[in-house]
This record gives structure tokens, C-alpha cells and sequence, in this order.
């Protein structure tokens, strides 16, 4: 599993390399959460611009993680998406709920 | 329906076939030329499918996933069979944001997502038998908006 975590104040940046699909969410959600505990932060920005593919199971990674950030009070935000990523992005209507920046620095400004 | 070109693979129901499956039709429908949009809608409406037998068909349980691809002239028609549980309400579960599991964060759009990425989508289902889907992806076809 391609995933890094970088710390930016009180925001947790989650770096994906590599598809996103139920098998890889599978693995990542619990690697996540467990980086959010431990750092103990209320955002977390994911940087997805190494990320070619992902299909519903990453919609349903990303809205877990905003269930979380809101619980604490903070924001969920995504960065970096291809257009096959702003497809499904705007099909599921994330896009609502959750700002998507052009960088992860734009995103770790903002929230 | 006489095809062109024809493919079946058949693979264990486990999440690290989900990545196989769409290398496998990716690669076998190469020749039409896609574009990257098409190419990333069938590498994303396998997916879903494929996922769909594994977690739901088969619970994450043992199970054979049988994946068969054929092309005529530039369509490109794919089927996902299980063998697992079966769909009680097709209909339902083709509802957005149904989602058989809301255990495991499913986002409950693959249907919608298979739906709204290829030209046509069909499942038959019987419970305790399986379920197939049946899609279809027109190449070199404008966008619809």
C-alpha cells in the first residue's frame, strides 16, 4: 500500500500513490485513522495527484474521513485530482460537502 | 451475436483481482484505440462489478469471479458473473447510494457509477445462485453531457 502522511499544523496530509479502489480503501481507511489518532489532528487534506484511478470505494474512504474531521470539528478537503477523479467526484456529489483544491498546499492553507 | 475478438478469465474472489480484472480488459480492448476517458470508464465500471461479487456476492468469502469481455466491430460488451448469495431487490440495490453493507463505508454508487459510465448495464440475479452483470461501451462515441 502506496500511502504517506506529512503533518501541516493541525492538519493530517494523506499522500496516495497509486489506484484507489475497495481492496486498497480496505487497507488505507485503518491506516488513516489510526495517523489521525496518533497526531492528533481535526483536518486532513488528501493529496490525490499521484493517483490515476479510483472507483466508489474511495468516495467511500473520503466520506468516512470527513465523518471524522467533523466529529472534531475540522474539515476533510482532496487536492490534486485527475479529470477521471473530478468524474466520480462530481457523480457522487462529494463535491458538495468536500472543497477540492488545484494543490495541497491551497488545501492545507485553507482548512 | 457474432464478436470480433473474445476473452474469459475466471478469478478468486479477493480485493487484489480488482486491480487484475481492469489490467486484464484494459489491456484486451487496446486495439480500439480508447481514449483515456473510455478507457478509465470500463477500468472503473469492472471494478465496481468485480467488487461487487466479492464483497457482496460472496461476502468476502471463498468464491470464482468469471470475467468474459467480447468486442464487435468498435463495441466493447463485458460480463461479471458470481456464483455467490444472489441480489433479493435488484432494484434496490441499483437505487444511488443504496448500499448493502453500511458496515464497510461502501458509498452505495457502483451501480450508478457502472450506469452512468457505460452505454448499457443489465443484472439478472437469483438468490442462493449468483448474479451477472452485463455492460456495454460504445468506443470513439462522443460524451454525453
Amino acid at each position: 500500500m502506496d500511502i504517506s502522511f506529512e503533518r501541516h499544523k493541525n492538519c493530517l496530509v494523506v499522500s496516495v500513490l497509486g489506484d484507489i479502489d475497495h481492496h486498497f480503501a480496505d487497507l488505507a481507511k485503518t491506516a488513516i485513522d489510526n495517523e489521525a489518532v496518533k497526531t492528533g489532528v481535526k483536518n486532513i487534506v488528501f493529496d490525490l495527484s499521484h493517483v490515476d484511478f479510483m472507483d466508489s470505494a474511495g468516495i467511500g474512504m473520503i466520506i468516512g474521513r470527513y465523518k471524522y474531521t467533523l466529529n472534531k470539528g475540522g474539515l476533510t478537503a482532496v487536492a490534486g485530482l485527475s479529470e477521471n477523479l473530478k468524474k466520480i467526484m462530481m457523480l457522487s456529489g462529494l463535491y458538495r460537502i468536500i472543497k477540492i483544491y488545484d494543490s495541497v498546499e491551497d488545501a492545507a492553507k485553507a482548512v | 451475436m457474432e464478436y470480433d475478438n473474445e476473452m474469459a478469465v475466471s478469478f478468486k474472489a479477493i480485493g487484489e483481482n480488482e486491480a487484475f480484472a481492469r489490467t486484464v480488459v484494459s489491456a484486451f480492448i487496446l486495439g480500439l484505440d480508447p481514449c483515456v476517458r473510455e478507457m478509465n470508464d470500463i477500468k472503473t465500471a469492472v471494478s465496481e462489478a468485480v467488487t461487487n461479487s466479492i464483497i457482496h456476492g460472496y461476502d468476502n468469502k471463498e468464491g470464482i469471479v468469471r470475467m468474459w469481455c467480447g468486442i464487435c466491430q468498435a463495441t466493447v460488451y463485458i460480463e461479471v458473473t458470481d456464483e455467490g448469495k444472489g441480489i433479493e431487490d435488484i432494484a434496490l440495490a441499483m437505487e444511488p447510494l443504496y448500499t448493502g453493507r453500511p458496515d464497510m463505508e461502501r458509498s452505495g454508487l457502483g451501480f450508478t457509477i457502472m450506469q452512468s459510465f457505460m452505454d448499457d448495464v443489465k443484472v439478472e440475479s437469483a438468490v442462493g445462485k449468483g448474479t451477472r452483470v452485463f455492460m456495454v461501451k460504445e468506443i470513439g462515441k462522443p460524451e454525453q453531457e
